[in-house]
């Protein structure tokens, strides 16, 4: 997973409420294969308006995602972030996100930045004509008219994120535990190390 | 030894122990994993984040891949053995994604032609894949299955496919235990699958959540193991993570000789282990639960849930009657899909499809069972499609050398390929909406057999009786 650190660029002035996991990626893209090219499926039904902010040629490749309270609701899918990180999304910021959804972000390398909702209302005015800054080091948002907003985030997931650990990276930094149990295990129960007998 | 391994464990804790790798500060453990089972559904995109995270298998050779969701259940090969196209191109590509990721990553991969291949919740079990003791995993939540040979087996999904497939462990929180006691004798003629359907009923959908169930009692020490493994399969749809049968002389009976099971000094060291994990005396479980073996009937379901369950002698429950403000409303809503009214007779419920099959109900004893209710009959004019799918080449081998698939074709039922078929209907098998099904799998959810199809879950030899008469039938009054 990329590593997060900081980010300075356009951000998508969208600020819709309610945005559930069906309006992010609908069902029918479920059936795939691959995490890759469910961009092309992302908002969909919005970015089938001609002049949609997605598309437009200011905004299009943008980073970052302002959005509107309750983020990614609805279903539990998965899709919803590989969609967004396929659009070259990995920072949203919204006065609050579906549990679901966050934990699904996270896994995927995406930050997610709450702040009240003043604070994002001035970000969707400014993000309109000029970029905005992210800084998950010092935890901040920050636009160049002085302004300066704070935001919480776990420290375990800042660790993660800033470091590029995904779960599966942090249980392979236990590789020696690992390694260690591996040997006691065969020690123990060689019939279970056998396995189909292919090559380890 | 420490206190914990002198005080009497169950089953459950015996295996928990053998595979914690490291216990976090949170209670949460790193669990080692003894067998992964992959097919082509869940998978694609687990092989692909490590594909784009540069990362490979730890352990190629304690994972096993078998496709059996999309394939067709009919001929697979032409006569000059080419490929006979799939006309899906979702379900193409994603059994075109196993077989390419299997061997780009070093895992065994049996393929759609195989004899060996089948449902993976067959196929485990049957080539020693699957052991006692061991933590068994796999995209899928009928995993629980493989407890009836005694393994810790349950259904995970694709980002801890991934999480295995790259470390071999899971982070897992323990579960609580439950144990569900089945005590005296099952009356005849009535199966495991009849004895797991009334146990769901009795315990809920959710009644197991956040537990393991182990299944106790003599009317499991004498179950056979695919018994065994048809009562764990549906332990999910009691809302239990797994389930878990005690490993005896029957499993090691059915094991031995296996492709991959232990041999020689290895298999009698196995066994020594295998026969340490019963549950201790004294041990204590979170919850129980005591079924009266006497009470079970053959076994049928008249609604959208696996725990809508009434003996075949019953009737439509009214959803009035249910104590429950939102079980009355979900009875009534099940009710108007299953096209049923309250009181009518379980046993005067036409249906026009028969599926026996899925990881639930195709063992070679299942299919005996089917082939003893059929013989010398054929199926009703109203049944006009009646499919039997094995769980696996091997065991469609096995009936066509006891002669079954030639009793079947003779009732006028289909012999098919092996697959999950009709179950969830991937593949094209589906039941068409507003008709009915006999079927012997594992869910009748609004829409699993097909969109509007109408699932009655019943056991192999009920099911066989429903396709002689065009209705539910208590199989006892058949072959009586």
């Amino acid at each position: 997973m990329e590593p997060i650190k900081q980010v300075e660029g356009r951000a998508i002035p969208f600020g819709r409420k309610n945005v559930d996991t069906d309006v992010i990626i609908p069902a029918k893209w479920l059936k795939t294969i691959t995490r890759d090219g469910l961009g092309r499926g992302a908002f969909e039904a919005l970015r089938a308006e001609p002049d949609n902010l997605f598309d437009s040629a200011e905004f299009k490749g943008s980073p970052i995602l302002i959005a509107g309270d309750n983020f990614g609701c609805g279903s539990s899918r998965e899709h919803a972030a590989w969609a967004l990180l396929d659009l070259g999304i990995t920072y949203v910021i919204a006065p609050s996100f579906s549990d679901i959804f966050s934990g699904n972000a996270f896994k995927n390398g995406i930050l997610t930045v709450v702040l009240p909702q003043d604070q994002v209302d001035r970000l969707l005015e400014v993000a309109k004509t000029d970029p905005i800054s992210i800084d998950l080091e010092t935890q901040t948002v920050t636009t160049p008219f002085q302004d300066r907003f704070s935001f919480e985030i776990d420290p375990f997931r800042k660790h993660c994120l800033l470091n590029g650990l995904d779960e599966v990276g942090l249980t392979l930094a236990r590789d020696a535990a690992i390694s260690t149990y591996e040997q006691k295990h065969r020690a123990e129960l060689p019939w279970l190390a056998t396995g189909t007998g292919v090559a380890a | 030894m420490t206190d914990r391994q002198t005080q009497p464990r169950t089953l459950y804790q015996k295996i928990w122990d053998a595979h914690t790798v490291e216990t976090r500060d949170d209670g949460t453990a790193l669990i080692f994993i003894d067998r992964h089972l992959v097919h082509e559904v869940t998978s694609p995109q687990a092989f692909e984040a490590l594909r784009v995270s540069g990362r490979k298998v730890r352990r190629p050779d304690l994972t096993l891949a078998v496709p059996d969701h999309n394939l067709p259940t009919t001929a697979r090969r032409t006569a000059s053995g080419a490929r006979v196209p799939i006309a899906d191109p979702e379900s193409a590509a994603q059994l075109d994604a196993l077989e390419r990721n299997a061997p780009a990553f070093g895992i065994r991969y049996i393929g759609d032609a195989d004899a060996e291949q089948g449902i993976v919740h067959v196929v485990g079990p049957e080539q020693g894949f699957s052991l006692p003791g061991a933590t068994i995993v796999c995209g899928d939540s009928h995993t629980a299955c493989h407890g009836g040979l005694g393994a810790l087996a349950f259904g995970i999904g694709t980002s801890e496919v991934e999480h295995v497939l790259a470390t071999q462990t899971l982070l897992l929180k323990q579960s609580k235990t439950m144990e569900v006691r089945v005590e005296g004798d099952l009356p005849a003629g009535v199966s495991p699958k009849d004895l797991i359907l009334h146990i769901i009923g009795v315990v809920g959908t959710a009644g197991g959540t956040g537990h393991v169930i182990e299944y106790r009692g003599k009317v499991f020490e004498e179950m056979s193991i695919e018994g065994r493994l048809t009562v764990c399969n549906m332990s999910i749809e009691a809302g239990a993570r797994a389930g878990l049968i005690a490993p005896d002389d029957k499993t090691f009976a059915f094991l031995k000789g296996r492709p991959y099971a232990p041999k020689g000094e290895q298999w009698d060291a196995a066994v020594a282990w295998w026969k340490s994990l019963a549950t201790d005396p004294g041990a204590t479980f979170d919850k129980s639960v005591v079924i009266n073996a006497a009470d079970v009937q053959p076994t049928v379901t008249w609604g959208t849930s696996p725990e809508d369950t009434v003996a075949i002698g019953g009737v439509v429950p009214d959803p009035a009657s249910f104590a429950d403000p939102s079980k009355q409303d979900a009875a009534r809503a099940s009710l108007e899909y299953m096209g049923l009214t309250p009181g009518q007779r379980m046993d005067e419920i036409e249906v026009q499809n028969v599926f026996i099959g899925s990881c639930t109900n195709s063992r070679i004893e299942d299919l005996r069972a089917a082939a003893a209710v059929l013989k010398g009959h054929t199926k009703a004019p109203n049944v006009h499609w009646a499919i039997v799918v094995p769980g696996s080449g091997l065991v469609k081998r096995q009936a066509e050398e006891e002669g079954l698939d030639q009793i079947f074709i003779a009732a006028g039922l289909e012999w098919r390929e092996p697959g999950c078929s009709a179950c969830l209907g991937m593949n094209p098998d589906k039941v068409p909406p507003g008709e009915r099904c006999a079927s012997t799998s594992n869910r009748n959810f609004v829409g699993r057999q097909g969109p509007g199809a109408r699932t009655h879950l019943v056991s192999p030899a009920m099911a066989a009786a429903a396709a002689v008469t065009g209705r539910l039938t208590d199989v006892r009054k058949l072959v009586g």
